[in-house]
């Protein structure tokens, strides 16, 4: 495909800030160059003047933040189509736009529309995908995104993830101490609700893979105990208090168990699977050594956990059915907390690089580490669900924020938020409607 | 001891009692069937838990003025032989009122992955914890938390930041 090309790396790396009208501002530091498109102005025939969403600048903020593309100007653009009869393809190529984007909102009754949108690459001058969708006030930013994630994959070949969400955890000082909160965003920041607040602490959240339940840690009541709640309804059920540590939820590949860490009242914390329904434990490791932070291979197989049993942390794996753990990690004298790939080929961690703590990726086969991440202080790195990219906590002038970046390392994004401390963040998976 | 005070001490640590409350994500317009997005809009209020009773304060002038924050080197959950003597002095005083009870919150710096650091903040809990029953207090009179990193003392990132934040605090339950 022709529009399909890797980014050449520049001497200086350059930064663009986003419009994105949000909490969490998003600042795109990229290295590769990125791929001149244009997101013409969308069209608007309704019984009002105003549209309900600028879907032009939805598309266009996401298509800038992959950090893949270099959108157009709108002031540089020679004609302003809505529809692809008009698209002057002779005018896009003096531009040196190769891909252009046009479309129009149709009201189609009190609180209903029709989207409609075709994308063109310029030098072929044809059409490579459009499609109309029917949207409502309330649905049309989902429906924007979803039109750019089908452009996305037309111009990459790698499925787009702007319809997807990113849960986190905020610590707020306020007068009578801190507020910690439970957070679901869009994974564009817009959109954000808090779906769980609390002044003790909140920690580890985790996404089932139907994307409508996470677990979490609280610690209510000055001890640990682990939470599945529902997203749509707000309704919670709490699935281990044991006594000690409760800690560390993650679901299965099927939804149906969690791996968690128990302590226990002699406090040496192992990796235990929980199944969801019955409430049973079956414990899977029983060393004296903090084992913790587990996570399951997306075929059900494995269980990758940290453990310091050599002395500092390093990831092992253990069969999901019991047995011997097999140490995964070697390189550096800190590599903790492990997360998968979708895709199963890499294992995310924090490492420790010369005394900073940063988000590393090795490949599973090849064992070769990559360190993705510049920070001091980085944390808990969670992959987009397309495996191309990963959300970590780092810091900003004291206080934690979240960036994103590449798997390949090369593009990275840095989303400022304006309450309090973030941390934790947790990439969501692919809706299941899509 | 004033009975008087502790009830005090009850009542307010129940009207400050943390409260948390899980709220749904408002449910925007239904997306249109034909993309599958099929969503009911059943947006439900949660119940809140109920507020439990606070933490209460012992009142005997000798263990209020016992030191009960305990530090730790880095990488470390021993305890130093300075501060071996407090922990003997709670352990003298849990001795001597067999229903009073301790809850050892461990802590750890900001550094690394968060629950890992619940692992250290527990392993210094339990240093704490076994000295405590070395010296005769009773199991069912400890119970132990991690906060891990979660409840930094200081917030800031410099060593002395995170000398201060490496801790054991000693709370009476009772």
């Amino acid at each position: 495909m022709v529009l399909k090309r890797i980014g050449f790396l520049l001497l200086a790396s350059f930064a663009m800030a986003s419009a994105a009208n949000a909490d969490l501002v998003i600042d795109v530091q990229g290295v590769s160059q990125p791929t001149p498109v244009a997101i013409v102005p969308f069209g608007w025939e309704g019984d009002s003047p105003n549209v309900p969403l600028d879907v032009a600048t939805v598309i266009k903020n996401d298509l800038r933040r992959s950090g893949r593309f270099a959108p157009t100007d709108e002031n540089d653009m020679l004609q302003k189509p809505t529809d692809g009869v008009d698209v002057d393809f002779t005018d896009w190529s003096i531009l040196g736009v190769e891909a252009v984007v046009v479309g129009k909102v149709i009201q189609t009754g009190a609180n209903a529309y029709t989207l409609q949108f075709q994308l063109f690459d310029t030098f072929r001058r044809e059409q490579l995908v459009g499609y109309q969708m029917p949207a409502s006030r309330g649905t049309m930013r989902r429906a924007a995104h979803m039109v750019a994630d089908m452009i996305y994959e037309k111009l990459t070949g790698i499925k787009g993830v702007f319809g997807t969400k990113v849960a986190y955890i905020t610590a707020e000082e306020q007068p009578d101490g801190r507020l910690y909160s439970l957070v679901v965003s869009d994974q564009d920041g817009e959109n954000e609700n808090t779906v769980m607040e609390s002044k003790d602490p909140i920690m580890s959240p985790a996404w089932s893979p139907d994307s409508r339940q996470i677990a979490y840690v609280s610690f209510e009541g000055s001890r640990s105990s682990i939470f599945v709640q529902t997203l749509r309804s707000g309704n919670r059920f709490q699935v281990s208090d044991a006594p000690g540590i409760n800690g560390a939820p993650a679901f299965s590949p099927d939804g149906r168990k969690l791996v968690i860490t128990l302590g226990g009242v002699e406090g040496n914390p192992d990796i235990y699977v929980l199944d969801i329904r019955t409430r049973q434990t079956k414990r899977l490791t029983t060393h004296r050594a903090i084992d913790t932070e587990g996570t399951w291979s997306p075929d059900g197989k494995y269980i990758y956990f940290t453990s310091d049993r050599a002395g500092g942390p390093q990831v092992y794996r253990i069969s999901a059915d019991g047995g011997t753990p097999e140490r995964i990690t070697f390189e550096g004298s800190y590599n903790a907390r492990p997360r998968l790939s979708p895709d199963g080929t890499r294992l995310a961690m924090v490492h420790n690089d010369r005394g900073n703590y940063r988000i590393a990726v090795m490949n599973i086969e090849r064992r070769d580490l990559l360190v993705l991440s510049t920070g001091r202080q980085d944390e808990s790195p969670s992959f987009a669900p397309n495996s191309d990219s990963l959300i970590y906590a780092t810091r900003q002038g004291g206080d934690g924020v979240l960036e994103t970046v590449s798997a390949d390392g090369l593009i990275r994004q840095k989303m400022a938020s304006g309450q309090g401390d973030v941390r934790e963040p947790v990439w969501s998976p692919f809706p299941r409607f899509q | 001891m004033s009975y008087f005070k502790i009830f005090a001490v009850a009542v307010l640590s129940a009207l400050l009692a943390a409260c948390p409350s899980t709220a749904p994500i408002p449910d925007p317009d239904p997306v249109d069937t034909t993309y599958g997005v099929d969503e009911s809009t059943g947006a439900e209020t949660s119940g809140v838990d109920n507020d439990s009773i606070g933490d209460l304060t012992p009142y005997d002038d000798a263990v209020e003025t016992l030191e009960t924050i305990i530090y730790f080197e880095f990488d470390s959950s021993e305890v130093r032989s300075e501060d071996q003597d407090t922990v003997a002095a709670h352990a003298i005083a849990l001795n001597e009122n067999p229903r009073t009870r301790v809850r050892l919150e461990g802590h750890a710096d900001e550094r690394g992955s968060r629950e890992y650091n619940i692992g250290l903040g527990e392993r210094r809990a339990q240093a704490v914890r076994q000295i405590l029953m070395i010296q005769g207090v009773g199991a069912s009179q400890i119970q132990t938390v991690s906060f891990g990193e979660e409840r930094p003392v200081s917030t800031g990132s410099s060593e002395s930041d995170y000398a201060e934040n490496r801790r054991v605090e000693i709370r009476y339950t009772n």
